[in-house]
């Protein structure tokens, strides 16, 4: 597949570049259930896409296909202009996409730094015998990823944390810990399931600046999913929007804002 | 100069703290594995006895299932009649031992992946049947003799120096003080692995939580492999420092019971926990039965461990270090 789309500039001067992964009549279902009909649509080298839509819609059942973590029965997921074969999880993660859980899954036990260092484990080379007898080699690998996870912890402004114990942290910090050890990866893509759940404004206003940094300084895609329709609108790129599984919408902010299915199904029909 | 009975005291703390060592050594093998799966391996005192017995079997260059061979094929063969130096015996017999987490992992564990543990629990008491039949018929049921070189019997250095100190010289085997170096060595072998190498780390992310261990790219099977090599090498050294000072025989297995207590005592997920635990029950039968065994009868160091045990599970459910788990067995 070549991209079929140019690049193009955004009105703020970033550069969207051709497609990098495309999501090709994806259907997922759980027994009799259908969490996903027939979806399909992509996502572009360095955008913000947005996936969005009701609860049970099915934004976080696609955020888990992309991920790996489900198989859908029907359609294709095509990566970098090649179909991607069933995968696990590690092995997506091995590929350049990292993810972000909805319910937080971080490393309790492990302090901040720790947990963000197991980001690096998918860049480091060096193997176990490896590190048994060449001790060397591995501790330069070791100090080279410690200067890189440092970096994206400064970049987070979590440094006061690094020693604690993730699982003393408030929310909002755990959420951010998390965002930490995905960067950690240097992903080309970065998948966020509702990464501004249950935070209060403070704490949505600083994600959003955290996920809008991201991609403007180290270039990185980002595919995120989120239900508060408001904060979606203002960071990203394109948006599908999702309901019963279906796709409803597709396009720029403005253009899905005024797209009257989606003001229906989504927003309720009652308003006015 | 101290009271006799006072210096006899000291000597007993001191062998219970040679044992204790040996209890703490099979006890690691089951915190290693239950931290980062979540299961109790109760194979893990027969895995000791079958690294035990297939090191033996290669060093006096055995054949294995000779007996199965020769009641088949009516042949008369029972070793290759060459001996193996014990360093390369016990590489080979490690081999052994990765190729065996690799099959548990293949065979058995991939199976049962988000099963409850008492599932996977019920799963290592049939393997640990299994590899004590398979050991049975590979290597035969007879006490064998295990000498890899150790040094044994009375420690001169410590007995001239006691006697020169007190009157009285302690009797400590050579064994002990080499099982208590190698476990020594073995236990910051495994902190610093577990601290500071990208393996350690995954597995302690992978102990942590599977799903995001999963996503920063871990294989959960990679990791249960090498746990189980790990435990394996682990049963290994016990099997060795076992057999040494024993003989390798099938009531090793039995020694995996006296873990349990050792484990209550310490907490099911601690390293420190399962060394502590191993040298307070080493310690407190061999002094409970020198203190009161004379009056209750003898034979203490039989049951003490269980009372004690007993005793933690009511006060101290979770152990002296563990966290909580006594609903996850």
């Amino acid at each position: 597949m070549k991209d079929t789309v140019e690049s193009f500039q955004t009105p703020d001067g970033r550069t969207i570049g051709g497609v990098m992964m495309e999501m090709k009549h994806i259907t997922l279902r759980f027994g009799g259930v259908v969490a996903i009909k027939d979806i399909s649509f992509d996502i572009r080298e360095g955008e913000i896409r947005a996936i969005i839509g009701p609860n049970g819609a099915g934004k976080s059942s696609m955020l888990n296909v992309i991920s790996g973590f489900y198989h859908p029965q029907e359609g294709e997921v095509w990566f970098h202009g090649s179909r991607r074969p069933s995968m696990k999880p590690f092995q997506v993660a091995r590929q350049g996409i990292a993810r972000t859980f909805q319910n937080i899954a971080l490393f309790e036990g492990m302090s901040v730094l720790d947990n963000v260092m197991t980001g690096r484990l998918t860049q480091m080379k060096t193997g176990m015998m490896a590190q048994a007898i060449w001790w060397g080699k591995a501790e330069k690998e070791e100090t080279e990823n410690r200067e890189k996870v440092e970096k994206v912890i400064d970049f987070l402004e979590i440094q006061h944390i690094r020693k604690t114990p993730v699982g003393r942290l408030p929310y909002g910090l755990k959420k951010r810990v998390e965002l930490a050890r995905a960067l950690a990866a240097e992903p080309k893509l970065l998948l966020l399931d509702e990464p501004m759940a249950g935070m209060n404004v403070e704490e949505k206003e600083d994600m959003s600046r955290f996920i809008l940094d991201v991609n403007d300084e180290f270039g990185t895609t980002i595919a995120l999913i989120e239900h508060d329709m408001g904060v979606v609108m203002d960071l990203s790129d394109r948006v599908v929007v999702m309901d019963y599984g279906k796709k409803i919408g597709d396009g720029s902010p403005d253009e899905v804002r005024n797209n009257q299915d989606v003001i229906d199904a989504y927003l309720g029909v009652a308003h006015d | 100069m101290m009271p006799d009975q006072l210096l006899f005291a000291m000597e007993v703390t001191l062998n219970g703290l040679m044992a204790g060592v040996l209890y703490a050594l099979v006890a690691l093998g089951f915190v290693l594995i239950f931290k980062a799966s979540g299961i109790f391996n109760y194979a893990q005192g027969v895995m000791a006895l079958f690294a035990a017995l297939t090191l033996v079997g290669i060093m006096d260059g055995q054949v294995p299932f000779s007996h199965l061979i020769n009641a088949m094929f009516g042949t008369d063969i029972h070793d290759f009649g060459w001996h193996v130096p014990a360093v390369l015996a016990i590489a080979l017999t490690m081999v052994l031992m990765v190729g065996f987490a690799w099959l548990v992992n293949r065979l058995v564990l991939r199976h049962l992946v988000n099963q409850e543990p008492i599932i996977l629990f019920m799963a290592t008491i049939g393997l640990a049947y299994f590899l004590e039949g398979f050991g049975d018929i590979m290597w035969g049921s007879d006490i064998k003799k295990l000498d890899v070189g150790l040094p044994q019997g009375l420690n001169a250095f410590i007995d001239d120096t006691t006697y020169g100190w007190f009157g009285y010289g302690f009797f400590i085997d050579n064994l002990d003080i080499v099982a208590t170096v190698i476990a020594a060595l073995l236990v910051t072998g495994l902190v610093l692995f577990s601290q500071y190498t990208k393996q350690g780390r995954a597995l302690r992310a992978v102990a942590d939580d599977h799903q995001a261990a999963l996503s920063v790219g871990i294989s959960l099977n990679f990791i249960w492999v090498l746990v189980w090599s790990v435990a394996g090498f682990v049963a290994l050294v016990a099997g060795i420092m076992w057999g040494a000072k024993s003989g390798v025989q099938f009531s090793l297995s039995l020694i995996a019971l006296k873990a349990l207590p050792v484990l209550m005592l310490g907490g099911f997920t601690s390293i420190p926990g399962a060394i502590v635990g191993g040298l307070i029950i080493g310690v407190g039968e061999k002094l409970f039965e020198f203190i009161a065994g004379p009056a209750l009868g003898g034979a203490t160091e039989n049951w003490f461990a269980y009372v004690l045990a007993l005793l933690f599970l009511v006060f101290r459910p979770q152990g002296l270090f563990g966290e909580k788990i006594i609903e996850r067995v």
